[in-house]
């Protein structure tokens, strides 16, 4: 791939969000206008000071951020050769980073008048952090989710409903998070008048890629500040998991222009790449459209999207957020991939030598960081997004342990 | 004339609205989409519209939903739409054919291939649910120069704004999406859409027709009189799922005489 000039790799998405040829809006014309009016919305609001303020305060007196930048210097010692430095954004109230976007989301919801806010959700992260701000925020909540993802992360579907919500299950197609998506998205169109749809990730119809970045880029404004104010220097590396790729885009953005900073993304292999059971799409899929944006898409010859296979219901998706695919696309950024095994060894490292169960999603870019760090001299630093904790995955690994 | 152009004059001509049936190409099994174009167009279809199957039909409601995936269990490809259409065309030379389906699967085989494939296959026109006029250049230009037309939604929702632009890259006719929801939504107020279409047909020359919820000769009655054509996609698919074709013919004769004006 040739070098690009600097304007086209420019991390801007044009008026009708394209991220170089990736994005845009591929939706019936139902849904065009409050598109539409979405983007106007939003951009009024995060211009607004007001709103801007609101945010913040939310973040910092609900949800708990600044979350901590922590050194695991067992866990380094564990896997030999660089610092491992963590972003906890798993001590994020609700234990992900996913209420970063629904707290400004359900914001912005409430103050475009709607009463009420859908979501659709795969590991059942962004399923809990929508509920819980729409319960904050009195509103009324429903959660589409696959029955298969149902299965595999019952603890969040007793959560959602003790927050209030009805999680409605989807059993169409493969039963995870893209058919779950398609539903919210029917949804949507039939109530479109009071209904805000949140959607969890950098994927999906303009204006949302962006705006699910903004929200989440508090992550990597954070990371770089404490980074400097507690390491002197900003890291070697950043480590972030995929799935549509919000937590990555999160920590990837304030580094954007930081040249010595490597950005690397680590998408699910499943039990392999080279199996059909992996979700990575950035590795082995083509470019398509899918949920309203042009992307990598995990697809047949004939075009039809085939399922994805990952051991962590978050990283399951079958595409990827349309930045994500420019990023790759003019080498900004790498992307890696980490199997269901992999990712579950680092899973049990970092609990044993360091006392924090993380999310299997997680784990995926764990696990890659410590495979990076032993390769290289012991003063690099290599930053980590820990996106969330791991009680949810219990019954995975307990299950997986067990065998 | 293009055989659309043809079928709405005749229409006009008899005082009546275009009946304009949808299927979907290989549910369940291509044969079967054939006999039942056939047995559409001998009880009255004007015109009909072909599903392409795609994995996640995010604008359809479950009966249509339901319909894309046993035509995909059953095998069916963009070739194999192609073929249905060539053999409808040895018996069938004046029913237009407009394929209806999602962006992703013609974008995988090229617009330009899908272009030529559609039109030496004998096919008229193409709808792409998920692709705006925005984004359409590409494949506008393909259908274009291979005589196709391009029909795009107008949806209640649509602002003044957007409509001059989608008029603007539209042929055929304007597809006027008569609810806020999915297809085959059970909402749909015949009082509003008259409205709007009137509205509509101050703006375009195009012929107009209204879809998404139409399902009762009774419903359609009250439509004829200010639509080119309605659109009946659900009912069809719920009674080809039940294979039942002595009841489609009827459908197709009962929504017939109701759309006389």
């Amino acid at each position: 791939m040739p070098p690009l000039e600097a304007e086209a790799m420019s991390c801007e998405p044009d008026d009708l969000g394209h991220f170089g040829p990736f994005g845009g809006r591929f939706v019936a014309e139902t849904l065009m206008a409050p598109l539409l009016e979405l983007e106007a919305a939003w951009n009024e609001a995060w211009a607004d000071p007001g709103f801007q303020e609101q945010f913040r305060a939310t973040l910092e007196n609900y949800v708990g951020r600044p979350t901590p930048l922590y050194e695991a210097r067992r866990l380094s010692a564990l896997a030999g050769g660089a610092r491992l430095i963590l972003k906890r954004e798993d001590l994020c109230h609700t234990g992900a980073h996913k209420i970063n976007n629904t707290v400004g989301q359900v914001l912005l919801a409430s103050r475009m008048g709607k009463r009420r806010v859908i979501a659709e959700t795969g590991a059942g992260q962004h399923g809990v952090a929508t509920a819980t701000m729409a319960a904050q925020a009195g509103l009324s909540c429903t959660v589409y989710m696959g029955a298969r993802d149902m299965e595999r992360q019952q603890p969040n579907v007793l959560r959602m409903r003790l927050l209030g919500a009805e999680v409605r299950p989807v059993h169409q197609g493969s039963a995870t998070l893209k058919d779950a998506m398609n539903e919210a998205m029917r949804d949507w169109v039939t109530q479109v008048d009071e209904t805000h749809y949140v959607i969890g990730t950098v994927a999906g119809p303009h204006p949302y890629p962006l705006m699910v970045r903004q929200l989440q880029s508090v992550i990597g404004c954070e990371a770089r500040q404490q980074m400097l104010r507690t390491h002197g220097e900003l890291p070697r590396y950043v480590v972030a998991c995929i799935g549509g790729g919000s937590n990555a885009m999160g920590i990837f953005h304030a580094f954007r222009d930081d040249q010595d900073v490597a950005l690397i993304g680590v998408e699910a292999a499943g039990r392999g790449i080279e199996t059909q059971w992996h979700a990575a799409s950035l590795a082995k899929g083509r470019i398509g459209v899918l949920h309203g944006s042009r992307s990598y898409l995990l697809q047949d010859e004939e075009g039809q999207i085939t399922e994805s296979h990952s051991i962590s219901a978050g990283l399951d998706y079958p595409g990827v957020g349309p930045e994500h695919a420019w990023l790759h696309h003019t080498g900004r950024a790498s992307y890696v991939t980490v199997t269901d095994e992999q990712a579950l060894e680092a899973f049990g490292h970092l609990a044993a030598s360091e006392g924090i169960l993380p999310a299997l999603e997680s784990a995926h870019a764990l696990a890659h960081a410590m495979r990076l760090a032993a390769h290289q001299p012991a003063q690099q630093t290599i930053l980590v997004c820990l996106s969330g904790r791991g009680d949810k995955d219990l019954a995975v690994v307990s299950e997986r342990l067990a065998r | 004339m293009t055989r659309l152009a043809a079928s709405f004059a005749s229409c006009r001509a008899e005082h009546r609205s275009a009946l304009i049936t949808y299927l979907m190409a290989g549910d369940p099994s291509p044969e079967d989409t054939l006999a039942a174009m056939h047995v559409l167009v001998a009880g009255g279809a004007d015109i009909l519209e072909l599903g392409m199957p795609f994995s996640d039909p995010s604008a359809d409601g479950p009966s249509i939903e339901q319909a894309h995936y046993r035509a995909l269990a059953a095998g069916m490809t963009l070739q194999g739409v192609f073929a249905v259409v060539r053999r409808f065309r040895e018996r069938d030379d004046h029913t237009p054919i407009v394929l209806m389906g999602y962006l992703n699967p013609i974008e995988q085989k090229g617009p330009l291939w899908f272009a030529q494939a559609a039109a030496a296959a004998g096919v008229d026109g193409a709808l792409v649910v998920d692709l705006p006029p925005e984004e359409s250049g590409e494949l506008h230009d393909a259908l274009a120069n291979h005589g196709l037309a391009q029909i795009f939604l107008v949806a209640p929702t649509t602002p003044p704004s957007r409509l001059g632009m989608i008029l603007h890259g539209a042929s055929g006719f304007i597809y006027y999406i008569s609810l806020k929801g999915t297809t085959g939504a059970d909402r749909l107020d015949t009082a509003d859409v008259v409205q709007a279409v009137a509205h509509l047909r101050a703006s375009t020359d195009l012929p107009i027709a209204v879809g998404f919820g139409v399902r009762t000769p009774q419903q359609a009655a009250e439509l004829a009189p200010c639509a080119d054509g309605v659109v009946v996609g659900s009912a069809v698919v719920e009674i080809i799922a039940q294979q039942d074709t002595s009841r489609l013919a009827a459908l197709a004769a009962g929504l017939r005489a109701a759309l006389i004006r």
